[in-house]
């Protein structure tokens, strides 16, 4: 669950802890570590302490307890201004008295860089975010995408290696929001900067990231590459927060090696899953599976696959799937999703069915 | 500009009207309801603010006193000019004669002596003892005409010359009598009325001695010769008694009364203040005048506006950049803190502003004077003595290198070391810069309310230090809150009045002191009027030049 320090990590938090109040602890025992050139998301609902991290590694609070490392130098004590990270702000904070290339210039400006070097680096930021010609323009005159430009361009204008961004993308509307998180992946692989970057959108988090990192409660839940942490999480918090996910829930009546058998509440099934949070028998335990791993053609329900009685409760059409709504083991919001293909049944309400998955699909997390 | 307005003209409404036309009167209804409700306000203002302010402004141009009062020395005057060194005629004393006859019997003469005496000294005398002293030279053609015929004394012999119906209680001219007797008629006219007013009747009351003057001007030009009417025989014998009177000449009579008359600085000053308006309050105002040769210079020791205004413009500066000092910080904390902590100091900031002016300004006293709270806290530390010290050595260099008169040594050493604070310049500004201080931190403090801290934090992510980052982010961004509480306070400070006269003792009074002084003790409203006029004229013209600089669009009060 957490990442072990390695050898050439760029960026490492090590028990970092950060509390406001003296009473409470919004960071609990934080380590992380990052190797250069990643992109790291860091992803959870509000409050669960990610944007802490981030200004903690940009310098604007300073950590109650712990170790935060850049490049292998403690930066704790170490003033904002020097630590030389590249920041995108959530409101952009283009500073509105000053033309996009004064913006753009500043950072440039309190290095001591010559005039010519500047214009030179200003130049190229902007054509690197396709602004080339809206230098003379101010903030207010921009759009809202054309805005979100400029201020990646100005984090970027100095080559920091690492740039921090505190959910760039929230203002902008889908469209943009898709278009500019696949610039902004682009433009971070392209230049090799390492990347931490703070959302509460999932999508956002699992199409951008090299690894995605899943706060709550002041933790890292789960930090893993996008593929892993929606196929495999590692406790209910992830498989519920990524993606849908359908849970029963049960006690562990047996354990044998990574197989543990649950038996569900208020029935007398008994259910073979994957035991990835549950350590002895008897335990509580919530079985999750991903809705487009349940299978409900008789026809393709494989031999090893556990099946199940359940009944239709919805059915809704939503063009390139089908999602369904059953009555499975006593839950009433149990979700399928099958793709829409010419051969697929149309379910319909009321209808009892055999649905079933396979035993890797289901894992038995905690509860 | 549109396709429609190049091919077909203006654009038309559904039934056929010009579509401007349609609008304005869909939209008359909505205005006259706005004008509606703005009104009694609009009314108000009218009444009590802007005709009041340009009535005023309007007698510093005004100078109606001159021609109304000496309405036919004014027009005799024309031909006389200044540069002959002369003083005028005869013809110009006759007219002098016959002017202040009326204006001391209407009392208006030493009116007109205090105004021209604002412009030179002892003419309000001159007018006062003449006025005294003007019946004597009319006497002298009364008591001859008295002396031919006794019937002369009676008021309504008179009245029945003149008047249509002598024994009416109102006074209309006898037809024909004006073509006969002009200037007696005209004269009798004016006492007839000026009697009338009074509430007496003309032919009951004692006729003016200036009746029998122009009577006998009259005919002595040959004009009573025709004469019909009643009294004729009367009139007839005057007519040929008249060419044996004993002449008088008004020049020497009125030397007589008193040798002012011979200066031609004073017929000066009357004829260059006759006309109607005149810039001779504005000049004044500026440390000129206008004197008979025309504009020039006020002597030495009596130019003060100039210095009043240079100096109610450099405090009123020096209170601006005090407040502005002691503001920012202020503002800054203020719109740094959490909301409730911020609305706790709120209170502090506006406590004083809701604290009576005077109570304020009694306070500085108390804590400024030579024997108040601060001076006592110096002493009481030992700091007098520093003073003393501090002193001698600078009146020792001073003296040595002799840059310092000697007469100027101020004598610390005989008071404990205690500083002169109040009754001074200092005094004024630090009362003004404290009551004026809420004026500059609520407008910066609005203005700071709205710069988000992430500006900061990005310009420090960006690499600039604490005070780059406040410098070239926050600084400018800030500027219009400063702007705004520079106006409030500039434009305050100016035409401050109270503070200045209870604590500015004479080195530290404002121009609008000297404009108090001159509409309640010296009266000379025309002046005040164009010193207040200049005041708002400088005013508005920093405003223009604010506007020109930082921008009025930029000038947050709120």
């Amino acid at each position: 669950m957490q990442d072990q320090p390695t050898k050439d990590a760029f960026v490492e938090f090590e028990r970092v802890q950060k509390s406001y109040d003296g009473e409470t602890l919004v960071v609990k025992d934080l380590n992380l570590s990052m190797p250069k050139g990643e992109f790291l998301t860091m992803l959870g609902p509000s409050g669960s302490g990610k944007t802490t991290c981030l200004m903690m590694l940009a310098g604007f609070e300073t950590a109650t307890h712990g170790d935060i490392r850049l490049d292998g130098r403690p930066i704790n004590n170490i003033p904002p201004h020097k630590r030389g990270i590249g920041m995108v702000f959530q409101n952009y904070a283009l500073f509105p008295h000053m033309t996009v290339a004064e913006n753009l210039s500043f950072p440039l400006e309190v290095r001591g860089l010559s005039k010519s070097d500047r214009e030179a680096k200003v130049k190229r930021a902007l054509d690197m975010v396709q602004m080339g010609d809206f230098g003379g323009r101010r903030p207010a005159q921009l759009s809202g995408g054309q805005q979100q430009r400029v201020a990646l361009a100005r984090a970027l204008v100095f080559e920091p290696e690492l740039v921090l961004m505190d959910e760039p993308l929230g203002a902008l509307d889908k469209q943009l929001r898709e278009h500019m998180q696949f610039e902004i992946t682009r433009l971070a692989h392209e230049l090799g900067i390492t990347t931490v970057y703070v959302t509460h959108d999932q999508t956002e988090a699992l199409t951008m990231s090299d690894r995605v990192a899943v706060f709550d409660d002041g933790r890292i839940q789960q930090l893993a590459p996008p593929d892993e942490l929606y196929e495999a999480p590692q406790n209910s918090f992830v498989a519920q927060f990524i993606g849908e996910n359908n849970t029963l829930e049960g006690v562990v009546k047996s354990l044998e090696g990574d197989v543990a058998m649950v038996h569900l509440d208020g029935t007398n099934h008994v259910v073979e899953a994957k035991a990835v949070n549950v350590s002895q028998v008897g335990e509580r335990t919530r079985v999750s599976i991903r809705p487009e791993r349940v299978e409900t053609d008789p026809e393709r329900l494989q031999d090893e696959a556990h099946t199940l009685n359940a009944e239709v409760l919805e059915f809704i059409y939503m063009g390139d799937i089908f999602r369904t709504r059953l009555r499975v083991a006593g839950n009433d919001d149990f979700i399928v999703k099958t793709r829409n293909a010419p051969d697929t049944v149309r379910l319909k309400k009321g209808e009892t069915i055999r649905i079933g998955w396979l035993t890797e699909d289901c894992r038995a997390l905690d509860a | 500009m549109s396709e429609a307005t190049d091919t077909s003209g203006p654009v038309l409404a559904a039934d056929g009207t010009p579509l401007k036309r349609s609008l304005a009167r869909a939209l008359r209804r909505q205005k006259l309801r706005a004008l509606g409700l703005v009104a009694p306000l609009l009314l108000f203002v009218l009444v009590t603010f802007i005709a009041p302010i340009a009535d005023m402004l309007f007698r510093s141009v005004e100078n109606d006193i001159v021609a109304d009062t000496l309405p036919r020395t004014v027009v005799a005057l024309k031909d006389w000019r200044y540069d002959g060194g002369e003083i005028p005629d005869e013809p110009v004393f006759a007219a002098l004669y016959a002017d202040l006859a009326v204006a001391v019997e209407k009392k208006e003469h030493t009116r007109l002596g205090s105004r021209l005496n604002y412009e030179t000294t002892g003419t309000s005398s001159l007018f006062r003892k003449t006025g005294r002293r003007v019946d004597d030279i009319g006497e002298h053609f009364q008591d001859q005409l008295e002396g031919l015929d006794d019937a002369w004394k009676n008021p309504e012999t008179i009245a029945a010359i003149f008047a249509a119906d002598p024994t009416a209680e109102r006074y209309r001219p006898r037809d024909g009598v004006a073509a006969m007797l002009p200037r007696a008629s005209a004269a009798y006219a004016k006492f007839a009325a000026f009697t009338e007013s009074e509430g007496d009747v003309a032919a009951e009351e004692k006729p003016w001695e200036l009746i029998y003057a122009e009577l006998y001007a009259d005919l002595t030009a040959g004009q009573g010769a025709p004469y019909e009417g009643p009294e004729a025989a009367l009139v007839r014998a005057a007519v040929a008694a008249v060419p044996g009177f004993e002449p008088l000449s008004f020049k020497e009579a009125f030397i007589e009364v008193d040798d002012g008359w011979e200066s031609v600085e004073i017929w000066g000053t009357i004829k260059a203040y006759s006309p109607r308006y005149t810039p001779g309050y504005f000049l004044n105002a500026v440390d000129m005048q206008l004197t008979p040769e025309g504009i020039e210079r006020q002597d030495e020791g009596q130019r003060i506006y100039g210095l009043l205004f240079k100096r109610t413009l450099f405090m009123s500066l020096a209170i601006t950049i005090s407040c502005i000092l002691l503001a920012y910080p202020v503002a800054w904390i203020l719109a740094n803190l959490p909301m409730r902590t911020a609305n706790l100091l709120m209170i502090l900031v506006l406590l004083p502003f809701w604290t009576s002016l005077l109570v304020r300004t009694s306070a500085w006293k108390v804590l400024l004077q030579q024997q108040g709270v601060i001076n006592d806290i110096i002493v009481w530390l030992g700091l007098g003595k520093f003073m003393v010290w501090v002193e001698n050595a600078w009146n020792w260099f001073g003296t040595t290198v002799g840059f310092i008169d000697p007469a100027m040594l101020v004598d610390f050493a005989s008071n404990e070391g205690r500083l002169t604070m109040i009754n001074n310049q200092f005094g004024t500004i630090v009362a003004m810069t404290h009551i004026l201080l809420p004026f500059m931190i609520l407008p910066m403090y609005s203005v700071m309310q709205t710069i988000p801290p992430t500006y900061m934090r990005a310009a420090k992510s960006l690499g600039a230090t604490n005070w780059t980052a406040f410098w070239r982010v926050y600084f400018p961004q800030s500027v219009p809150g400063i702007g705004a509480g520079s106006i409030l306070v500039f434009i305050l400070a100016i035409g401050y009045y109270i503070t200045p006269e209870l604590v500015g003792g004479t080195t530290g009074t404002f121009i609008s002191n000297r404009i108090a002084y001159h509409i309640s003790s010296s009266l000379n409203w025309g002046l005040a009027a164009a010193l207040g006029a200049i005041l708002l004229a400088a005013v508005l013209l920093l405003y223009w030049a604010y506007d020109k600089i930082v921008g009025i669009d930029n000038v947050k009060l709120g």
